[in-house]
């Protein structure tokens, strides 16, 4: 069946729905968000409607701005780490049987079930001094004491990385299993060991779905609002935690406004820049 | 007026013309191979018949009703696709019911109707089997069984034994003309195989470039081939540049006896191997040196350079002369087995 | 072989990462006393029971549960004809409305759940229940998406067209070729939008955080507020349920092919 310019009401009716739906439920919505930034903030109560820039102003001191770039910065430490670790994984999974891979994915989709939270507690409880890993270690001889390794950087990492490791292999499954196996065996009866073949074949043929899952990754992390609060101290909260301080605490809505417009424009400015260089390289 | 018939239909997307001005009778009851390479409009041409596309001009008419725009479903054909197109979802009876389940057709009739069908392509008792599990071969009979469940007017193939192996493919051209035959169906193929159309069909429509170059009987086109394409495309063939001099025609230099002098500028002559005979050095109308012998075991094919031109003889072991790479070797040909042809 | 031997080292270590906060969530839920101890100390599985005999657990699980089967039916109910449009008809302005079906997911949730908060406010029904299923519905509406298009590019275009010239109209088509064929991806979006709906904490949160404890909202307050192994007990119930909803899946279907590979010939 051709894909033809649809030619009647008939042919279009059946976007209309989702179409009514997404206007009305996500775009206004959003759009009502953007315009409450730039609102004015009323003391003790909520806001009245305004066109003022304070909002935004405000978020450019030192203090916002550094949760910002801190936010920024673990985002991309997370996607990275995921990537780096997910990638082969995806690779070796599916390399094996069917049945062992059947088996993975649905491990891989139950633990997908596992709220921020509880992920949260569970990494709260293995990197604590009482109940954690620590104490394997001491048992084993690796370490003398038993200790915290919480809050931290460290721990938030850990736990987002936790959180996004499922998706980032799910995502980079569809195309590393209809990877053409052939290039590989090719670059094998060349002389190329496998690690080599993989870093040569492997990797460069996958690079725009590495990319595009970096950027998802990023986005996603971008987005953590629960493990940063539960495994780090408050310089290590990020932007989303504070919007959502604003906004449900300090009754400050149009400030949470304007934060949440921020990083939803440096979010696709980075995407959009990745994705330029990306094209760039590739015509280069 | 009974039969297919096409006016003057062409399809263009954008600036391609898939298909120019094409004009087609296609008698029922016949067996139609439209052959060509690919990219030709063959494929265009049939999917326009199948209702699958809309041409952008001209109209078609089976059996004097004008079906130009009559939607797919409502045609009365059976279609058997390149990809065979069964249905995942269903068995291989199902598959072969659909076209009745969709008419609201009763069970028994669905399973006597699917019995015979089965009988038919020889595949009785296969009915609940699942379309994964069948050979290459198999689901071919299953598509073409499903395609005449309802007896339709036309059946339509799309390069239908592209991807059987050959054994398989020769012994399927036989079949499925034999069928057709005992069913008395209108049957259009679709295929670049031309020793496929040879076998086959009782018209064979040549087309290259969105235009059909020639529609007649197999044999017809391979005795006199329309243009040079067509005698390129058909069986193999030597092209020999023709000109005239001082009132005579020639080709290489040498008068060609026997041929009519009212050439035009570019003709050429074709000339088919095994037409050509070889003879003693400077006996024969033409004359080159042998560059290449291709032993075959029936049939032995000599390749013979002419100012830079190769043309090529193909004789059986007996009447041979015997000349070997780097021999000097005449060649003549009786001009009733030459056509002259534009390009 | 050092090929082999990497992998395995490599998949055992992930797996050993992916394995131990379950193995803790585990350990915590039959724990026997009412604290989070860990390894536990006594083995009790009174959690498990009082996930149904507790009122507030058992009314915040059946919030949740409800909430996610009427969101991801909504999800599945936009997504599944945008997807057949998508695929069907040729329409370049369609693509704005693909890009609208997956924006709320990529973007960071607080700033979907900022956005559904002004605007319920706005419209003065902030708080009411049924605007956590639009919110959750019009959140999930990507995975659904996702599925549905990958299970949309994998149908042979030339299928509906045989049904064509075998006599089905549109509609016919839809019903005996496409449907079919679909019907495993749509029960796959539903599994994942379900699934991530009966987790999901900050669009619910914000949306009806105040009127209506959903299991992850009342997971976070526990967490602050007062520790008790009902939490843990609830999340390995959430993981069996997941692992039974996709195992069926996996078993009634292709969970490969579902998850993009292409079919094993």
């Amino acid at each position: 069946m051709k894909r033809t310019p649809p030619k009647s009401a008939r042919d279009v009716a059946p976007i209309v729905y989702p179409a009514i739906m997404l206007v009305v439920f996500f775009v206004i919505p959003f759009g009502t968000m953007v315009t409450v930034s730039f609102f004015k903030r009323n003391q003790g109560a909520f806001y009245t409607p305004d066109f003022v820039l304070d909002n935004y102003a405000r978020f450019l001191t030192t203090f916002f701005g550094g949760v910002l770039a801190f936010s920024l910065f673990l985002a991309i430490m997370v996607a990275i780490v995921c990537v780096a670790v997910g990638f082969p994984f995806t690779f070796f999974l599916v390399r094996l049987k069917r049945r062992a891979q059947i088996a993975w994915l649905l491990s891989l989709l139950s633990v997908l079930s596992l709220s921020e939270v509880i992920i949260g507690f569970a990494w709260s409880t293995l990197l604590s001094r009482t109940a954690g890993i620590t104490n394997l270690f001491v048992a084993l001889g690796l370490m003398d004491r038993p200790e915290a390794w919480l809050p931290g950087f460290g721990a938030v990492l850990t736990g987002m990385v936790y959180q996004a490791l499922p998706y980032t292999i799910l995502v980079l499954y569809p195309s590393l299993a209809r990877l053409d196996w052939s290039l590989l065996e090719a670059a094998r009866t060349m002389g190329a060991s496998p690690l080599r073949a993989f870093f040569n074949v492997v990797v460069p043929v996958s690079r725009n779905t590495i990319v595009a899952t970096l950027i998802m990754v990023f986005v996603f992390a971008l987005g953590s609002y629960l493990l940063p609060q539960i495994l780090g101290r408050p310089r290590q909260w990020t932007l989303s935690v504070l919007i959502t301080d604003q906004a449900i605490y300090q009754s400050n809505m149009p400030f949470a406004a304007a934060m949440a417009v921020f990083l939803v424009l440096i979010a696709l400015a980075l995407v959009g820049l990745t994705t330029l260089i990306g094209r760039r390289e590739a015509e280069a | 007026m009974s039969g297919l018939a096409l006016n003057n239909v062409q399809k263009h997307f954008g600036s391609v013309r898939a298909v120019e001005d094409v004009s087609l009778s296609v008698p029922n009851g016949t067996f139609v191979c439209m052959l060509g390479p690919s990219g030709c409009g063959k494929t265009t041409l049939l999917r326009m018949i199948a209702g699958l596309e809309e041409p952008t001009g001209g109209t078609i008419l089976l059996d004097g009703r004008d079906i130009t725009t009559v939607p797919t479903h409502r045609r009365e054909l059976g279609m058997v696709f390149q990809s065979l197109a069964l249905f995942p979802h269903l068995d291989v009876a199902g598959n072969i019911a659909y076209a009745m389940r969709i008419r609201g057709a009763s069970q028994a009739e669905k399973k006597k109707r699917v019995g015979e069908l089965l009988e038919m392509v020889h595949m009785a008792g296969y009915g609940d089997r699942s379309v994964a599990q069948l050979s290459g071969g198999q689901r071919q009979r299953v598509a073409i069984a499903r395609a005449l469940a309802v007896q339709p007017k036309l059946f339509l193939l799309d390069e239908p034994l592209s991807a059987l192996d050959a054994k398989l493919r020769e012994a399927m051209q036989v079949e499925l003309r034999q069928l057709q035959q005992k069913l008395g169906i209108t049957t259009i193929v679709v295929t670049h195989d031309q020793r496929e159309a040879m076998t086959m069909a009782d018209q064979v429509v040549v087309m290259s470039g969105g235009r059909i170059r020639q529609a007649a009987s197999p044999v017809e086109i391979y005795r006199h081939p329309a243009d040079a394409f067509v005698a390129d495309f058909i069986g193999s063939t030597n092209l020999v540049p023709l000109s005239v001099e001082n009132g005579v025609a020639t080709a290489f230099g040498k008068p060609i006896p026997g041929l009519a002098v009212t050439i035009r500028e570019g003709q050429q002559l074709s000339v088919r191997p095994e037409d050509i005979i070889l003879t003693p050095a400077g006996e024969g109308t033409l004359s080159g040196r042998v560059a290449f012998v291709r032993d075959l075991g029936a049939t032995i094919e000599t390749f013979i350079d002419i100012e830079g031109h190769r043309l090529v003889a193909a004789s059986t072991p007996r009447d041979r002369p015997t000349v070997n790479v780097g021999d000097e070797t005449g060649l003549s040909f009786h001009i009733g087995n030459a056509v002259v042809v534009s390009a | 072989m050092s090929g082999r031997l990497l992998r395995f080292v490599w998949m055992l270590a992930v797996g050993i990462f992916l394995a131990a906060p379950l193995t803790v969530v585990a350990g915590v839920s039959v724990n026997e006393q009412q604290t989070l101890a860990f390894p536990p100390q006594g083995l009790s599985m009174a959690w498990y029971a009082a996930i149904f005999t507790d009122d507030e657990w058992r009314a915040a699980l059946f919030a949740s549960l409800i909430l996610a089967t009427l969101a991801a039916a909504l999800a599945v109910s936009i997504a599944l004809p945008l997807a057949w449009f998508l695929w069907r008809r040729q329409a370049k302005w369609a693509r704005i409305f693909q890009l609208l079906g997956v924006a709320p997911f990529i973007l960071p949730p607080v700033i979907t759940a900022l956005g559904f908060l002004s605007f319920w406010a706005t419209l003065g029904v902030y708080g009411a229940r049924w605007t956590a299923v639009i919110s959750h519905g019009i959140f999930f509406t990507t995975l659904p998406l996702v599925t549905l298009s990958l299970g949309f590019s994998s149908i042979d275009r030339s299928l509906p067209e045989a049904a064509a010239t075998m006599g089905a109209s549109e509609g016919a088509v839809f019903r005996t070729v496409i449907l079919p064929l679909i019907r495993p991806y749509i029960v796959s979006g539903y599994a994942f939008a379900f699934v991530l709906s009966l987790n999901e904490y900050i669009v619910a949160y914000m949306t009806v955080g105040f009127t209506m404890e959903t299991l992850p909202i009342k997971i976070f307050n526990a967490l602050r507020y007062g520790y008790t192994p009902t939490m843990a007990s609830v999340s390995v119930l959430f993981v069996v349920i997941a692992a039974v909803v996709f195992g069926l899946v996996a078993r009634f279907g292709d969970l490969p092919k579902l998850l993009g590979a292409l079919t094993r010939e």
